[in-house]
């Protein structure tokens, strides 16, 4: 039962994972842009819902702030910094989105301080409920969960269904094909950002009773989410979403079982540091085992 | 980047005097500097210049990958933590009496702790660069990051080595015949050692592998259809440039007298490439002028506010979406062309 349960915390974390890197496939595979500020982008979100949340005491409300938030955030960024990065090379995009990320950081120290806020669940949602005899799970989760999956769902289809999709795909496979058949590049670019951003800030908002909300929260999971992303292959939205369940499977059973079976053949403290690194290890060593075998990700075509 | 690199390498012949002049000033002003700033008071500076010169170090050795090979590394300080444990590690065997793996001794002699620290920095970037330089691009970005973070990760876990806290050396290592506690003595033992690592890079710049190299950042392709594999010659340029921030770790973890998992952290990879950027990538001098330039800014603002990442940052961001060149091609538009 405890396995089934860290089963799903795992799913959980890997859908907050597939929200983040879903927006930065999108990103890199159609603006050919790194964007370093996408895990500010959910910061954001996090901080709108959180604030929110404590105003009014709305969950409903807490969730369109942190949409919202981010949004407004993304289309700031975009034009005020992003757009000049588009024909720049990789190390310039780097180099920028980094010098945001400070910039960012050190705004949301100044306004929210440096202590981290704890959002209270929406009572509706407060409680367990009993999935199996002696698997109890918190709704919230469930309704993360649900919520994700529904996400997944929409994506897929939009971008396999619609003319807006249409023209995604097409950009992530040719960016100039594109531009050379007369699409208005620049409203594609657009499009494709603000919906990273709504993204970025749904899983914000969602993450909020479940974790801290703190400065540099952005960067924990952006990392992940890149390593995600090569692991999918960039580009790949079905590649970022099988990506990452595997990514917060992994990391999370590592991380609940891995300090208990060191703890049978070393002394407890130092088990569970060395479990705890190990663990945040754990996808890392993954990608690398992926690159070795599929050089381009999991769900692109090998060239 | 080609274009620039192309128009250093026409307009850099005829101002070449004036270059090694300038060199040559700057070298004197660095070796004066211990005594110029005693008689004036400010005994402090020195530690600042050796962190420059630390840096520097580290700047230097991802430029040869960063400028001249092309390779955007997002993963350096993996390799200046490593070394800067090494010597940690190895001072904390000494004093504890105790074997590291129950296989190597620790020690306190510089001569023996900063070659291993290279050598232990070295490895690792060949292991990460193996793994690495299979994918190219924004993969290569990513994947070098990930690398990094790893050993950060291993380094927090390492409860033995302190963990989280770092681990902290009671002394600075030793050398023969040299006080290395005292400042002055250590700033002049960096500057060999930037002096060193800057004849090495020039060499290395100058020799047919630095060509090899440089042509393989323009375009990989065409070296390939010469008959140059590009994955051996990108693999050695990864461990020369490891090694090299393995030997500024292992001189920062004896400056500091500590080594901790910061010194890893991915901010550390973006600053070391800030300095490079900053400085100009691709240019002999620049990363040193680049890290020079970084760390008085900090210094600066952080005497100034508590808050110096916003100012600093905001500085970072109008260098790099309105400058082109760094400091470098900035000097460069006011030496005269023809000497």
């Amino acid at each position: 039962m405890l396995v089934l349960e860290q089963i799903l915390n795992g799913i959980q974390f890997g859908i907050a994972l597939f929200l983040m890197s879903a927006g930065l496939t999108l990103i890199f595979g159609i603006m050919g842009v790194i964007n370093l500020t996408h895990g500010s982008l959910y910061m954001v979100g996090a901080y709108a819902a959180a604030i929110v949340a404590a105003k009014t005491g709305s969950a409903l409300l807490a969730l369109l702030a942190g949409l919202a938030g981010a949004a407004v955030a993304g289309v700031v960024i975009e034009a005020l910094v992003i757009r000049r990065l588009y024909a720049r090379d990789h190390l310039d995009q780097v180099l920028a989105t980094f010098a945001l990320i400070l910039i960012i950081n050190q705004t949301a120290t100044m306004l929210f301080g440096r202590q981290p806020l704890f959002v209270a669940m929406p009572p509706a949602l407060s409680h367990s409920v009993t999935l199996l005899p002696g698997l109890v799970y918190p709704v919230y989760r469930l309704v993360v969960i649900g919520v994700g999956l529904l996400v997944a769902i929409g994506l897929a289809l939009l971008i396999n269904r619609t003319r807006i999709g249409m023209l995604v795909r097409a950009g992530a496979t040719s960016r100039e094909m594109v531009r050379a058949l007369g699409v208005d590049i620049r409203l594609l670019y657009t499009v494709v950002f603000g919906l990273g951003a709504l993204l970025a800030g749904l899983a914000g908002a969602m993450a909020g009773p479940i974790i801290a909300v703190q400065v540099g929260m952005g960067e924990q999971i952006l990392i992940l989410a890149f390593v995600v992303v090569v692991i999918g292959g960039v580009g790949s939205v079905r590649g970022a979403f099988y990506g990452a369940l595997l990514a917060g499977l992994i990391d999370t059973l590592l991380r609940a079982f891995l300090p208990g079976l060191l703890r049978q053949v070393m002394t407890g403290s130092g088990a569970d540091a060395l479990g705890a690194g190990l663990s945040s290890m754990g996808v890392y060593l993954l990608m690398a085992i992926v690159l070795l075998l599929r050089p381009k990700g999991l769900f692109v075509k090998q060239s | 980047m080609t274009s620039e690199a192309l128009h250093a390498s026409t307009a850099a012949k005829p101002s070449m005097g004036w270059r090694w002049l300038l060199a040559a000033i700057v070298a004197a002003l660095l070796v004066a500097l211990p005594f110029a700033v005693r008689s004036f008071g400010y005994e402090s500076f020195t530690g600042l210049a050796t962190q420059v010169l630390i840096y520097g170090i580290a700047a230097l050795s991802l430029n040869l990958i960063l400028g001249y090979g092309g390779m955007v590394s997002f993963g350096h300080a993996a390799f200046f933590g490593v070394g800067a444990y090494a010597v940690g590690i190895l001072y904390y065997h000494m004093a504890d009496d105790s074997l590291f793996l129950g296989l190597v001794p620790g020690t306190d002699a510089m001569l023996i702790t900063l070659p291993a620290a290279m050598i232990v920095a070295g490895l690792v970037a060949a292991i990460i660069g193996g793994f690495s330089l299979r994918t190219g691009g924004v993969q290569f970005i990513m994947i070098t990051l990930a690398f990094a973070q790893m050993l950060f990760f291993l380094f927090v876990s390492l409860d033995t080595y302190g963990g989280d806290d770092g681990l902290i050396m009671r002394r600075r290592d030793v050398l023969p015949f040299l006080d290395t506690r005292d400042p002055t003595t250590f700033y002049y033992l960096c500057l060999a050692a930037a002096a060193l690592w800057l004849g090495v890079t020039y060499c290395l710049v100058r020799s047919r592998f630095g060509f090899v190299l440089n042509g393989m950042r323009q375009n990989e392709n065409r070296m390939a259809a010469m008959g140059y594999a590009p994955y051996p010659y990108k693999l050695v340029a990864f461990v020369i440039a490891g090694m090299g921030a393995g030997l500024a770790g292992a001189l920062m973890a004896n400056y500091l007298r500590f080594a901790s998992p910061d010194m890893l952290h991915w901010t550390k990879s973006g600053e070391l490439m800030m300095m490079v950027i900053l400085g100009g990538a691709g240019t002999l001098f620049g990363p040193l002028l680049g890290a020079a330039a970084l760390v008085i800014l900090e210094a600066v603002l952080t005497a100034y506010t508590e808050n110096w990442q916003l100012p600093l940052g905001i500085i970072l961001l109008a260098i790099v979406l309105f400058s082109h060149g760094g400091i470098v091609a900035l000097v460069r538009r006011f030496l005269p062309d023809k000497p």
